[in-house]
């Protein structure tokens, strides 16, 4: 675990991530920003101070989209790169929501694992930087758009690692709303099985969707006493209180896998958001008056 | 014609012993899907993953991306049906070397619509980089493994159970998109896959009989469809072929074949026998193979229609044919 950074350095650059996101919003007529709200925290203390990470293995520029994998396309360099090795004894993050693309991108940017002008390729033809990501994307290791499939496949990658007698943790970065999937109890009923306490899954509880508030689309809470339920090791902490994620996340060797519900608000960092709630799945101005009302909150972030 | 039992049961755990990387997952169907011996033989290799399809997909992607061999073992609908976005996204997509040995395919089963795979070619060869092989005989079961083994991805494999009969030499392995050539001839071009090929092997003897000439060929690869041997066989025959499958008339073996008639510009009649775009329901093969016209009488009948001639041949005919044994003798032996 790095202890580089400090509390208010990883503050400094969860902020830095939301402006980023919010400067691109502005620029590319809409975007995924609540999603960095949100998240920008979690994402910016796993990959500065929770995860045992190598130093990226990525070119510093992102090269251009290197084709789909196939018998014929194996060796293409895949966005894992960008988190290091993949080997042990190193972490892993296997990242859930792909929507969330752009935060992962940024965060990269901002913890030296990528060049800061490679983000003028998000969501341009031929780009890795896909707006939805996948495994070719910087930050990625698998192809999860489709919600509540990474959790079983990190759940695969840790039994292996447990089987090869290989140190590591797999992290899995979800959104609440793949709590409504069925896979994902599938996937933490047999990670429980397996005892598998090198799986940690990190999830977003903003509590908010694509129709509106989780609690009116389909109400997942009890969230934590579900999740102990199903045998897993529990913690609900404020997902915008950095040492209280950090303290969460320390491994604990206790046979059950990790889960951390991180509460948190899709208007953070940039409160005029909550004049939109709950529709804040995709962030598209309505008005000229609103898109300059964000460009005069950028100009003071 | 020998027939045996149990032939993936045994056969998966010999071939296993030197394979430490090959790991078995069970969807709760351990002993229905000829496992119990490997879980018996290798506990350490055997993950039971419960009811839990989708879930047990995604493991496996990640025990591959590890470098593990992951063996899937559940009846094959459970994967296409129900699993079918993880088989793509998770598998699929990335193009990882897990293999789906699918149970019951076509109308193997009185367990009915629900556990009948009669559809599950057509899903999955539009989806890339799948290999898609289907079970013909015990030697093609016991010799399979080794194929899939060189195979740089995902394999679907339509699986036999059970009693299995012998019909193709243990000499002559399989071989992914090979077909077999069962009888040569220059009337017909007969294409027939998984159980059906037995139906197929006996209407041909008594169709030669009457004086047909015939071209048989058996199929026991779906994905890739490229297999030279196919377009010359629809080259060579007169009157055009007949295709006889254990599965949907749409998306398998009859459409893989007028594919490459289009694409070849072989402009001959084609008859397509199989379940003709239905369901089916639960009623023992025999029963079913009946109903659903997937029997030698139903391939004669199609080969009347496609020549436009009758032989005069009874299903009492059909019957009374012997299928010769093959030789049984282990290669490995030697």
């Amino acid at each position: 675990m790095s202890e580089k950074y400090s509390i208010p350095e990883i503050q400094k650059m969860a902020n830095n991530i939301r402006r980023r996101i919010l400067t691109l919003t502005i620029d590319r007529k809409g975007g995924y920003l609540s999603q960095a709200c949100s998240s920008a925290d979690t994402i910016t203390a796993l990959y500065t101070r929770i995860m045992n990470l190598s130093p990226s293995e990525g070119p510093a520029i992102p090269p251009k989209f290197p084709g789909v994998p196939g018998p014929t396309n194996m060796d293409y360099p895949t966005g894992a790169a960008y988190n290091g090795s993949t080997k042990a004894p190193y972490d892993r993050l296997i990242f859930s929501p792909a929507h969330y693309a752009v935060v992962v991108y940024s965060a990269l940017v901002e913890s030296g694992r990528m060049s800061p002008e490679s983000i003028d390729n998000f969501n341009i033809d031929g780009s890795t930087l896909e707006m939805i990501g996948a495994e070719h994307s910087p930050g990625f290791e698998c192809t999860t758009g489709s919600l509540a499939q990474a959790i079983s496949v990190a759940g695969g990658i840790a039994l292996a690692r447990k089987l090869k007698g290989e140190e590591g943790r797999i992290f899995t970065y979800m959104s609440d709303g793949e709590f409504q999937e069925g896979q994902t109890w599938e996937a933490l009923q047999a990670a429980s099985f397996y005892k598998l306490d090198n799986l940690a899954i990190i999830v977003d509880v903003n509590g908010q969707q694509l129709d509106g508030y989780t609690k009116d689309v389909m109400n997942i809470e009890p969230l934590a006493s579900r999740c102990e339920a199903f045998g897993t090791r529990v913690f609900s902490v404020d997902g915008h209180d950095l040492e209280a994620i950090i303290k969460a996340a320390e491994p604990a060797n206790d046979g059950k896998p990790l889960v951390i519900l991180t509460y948190t608000n899709s208007s953070q960092g940039i409160p005029m958001l909550e004049e939109r709630k709950p529709f804040l799945h995709y962030v598209r101005f309505k008005s000229d008056e609103e898109e300059q009302k964000y460009i005069d909150f950028l100009n003071q972030m | 014609m020998e027939v045996l039992s149990n032939v993936h049961a045994k056969n998966l755990v010999e071939w296993s012993k030197n394979r430490s990387e090959v790991v078995v997952l069970s969807g709760d169907l351990t002993s229905s899907c000829e496992i119990k011996p490997f879980k018996e033989t290798y506990p350490d290799r055997f993950f039971s993953m419960g009811v839990a399809e989708q879930n047990m997909l995604g493991f496996a992607a990640g025990l591959a991306r590890e470098g593990f061999r992951p063996w899937l073992h559940t009846f094959a609908v459970f994967f296409y049906r129900r699993a079918y976005d993880q088989l793509a996204m998770s598998i699929a997509y990335p193009n990882l070397p897990v293999t789906l040995v699918g149970f019951l395919p076509g109308i193997m089963t009185p367990g009915g619509v629900t556990h009948q795979a009669i559809e599950d070619v057509s899903v999955l060869r539009g989806l890339p980089n799948m290999t898609i092989l289907d079970m013909g005989d015990a030697t093609e079961i016991e010799t399979v493994l080794d194929a899939v083994e060189e195979v740089n991805g995902p394999v679907y494999i339509r699986m036999l159970r059970k009693e299995v009969p012998r019909l193709f030499d243990r000499n002559e392995p399989f071989k992914i998109n090979k077909a077999r050539v069962l009888s040569e001839g220059t009337d017909i071009a007969v294409f027939s896959s998984s159980i059906c090929t037995e139906e197929a092997m006996r209407a041909t003897k008594v169709l030669k009989e009457k004086g047909l000439s015939i071209q048989h060929l058996h199929i026991s690869t779906l994905k890739p469809f490229t297999d030279p041997l196919v377009v010359e066989a629809l080259k060579k025959v007169k009157y055009g072929a007949i295709t006889l499958e254990n599965h949907t008339v749409i998306g398998g073996l009859g459409t893989c074949v007028a594919e490459v008639m289009a694409e070849n510009a072989i402009g001959k009649p084609l008859v397509k026998l199989g379940l003709n775009d239905t369901f089916a329901h639960g009623a023992t093969q025999h029963y079913l193979m009946t109903e659903y016209g997937l029997d030698s009488i139903s391939l004669v009948k199609g080969v009347e229609k496609l020549i436009g001639k009758s032989f005069n041949i009874t299903e009492k005919d059909l019957e009374e044919v012997r299928i010769e044994a093959v030789s049984t003798h282990d290669p490995d032996a030697l």
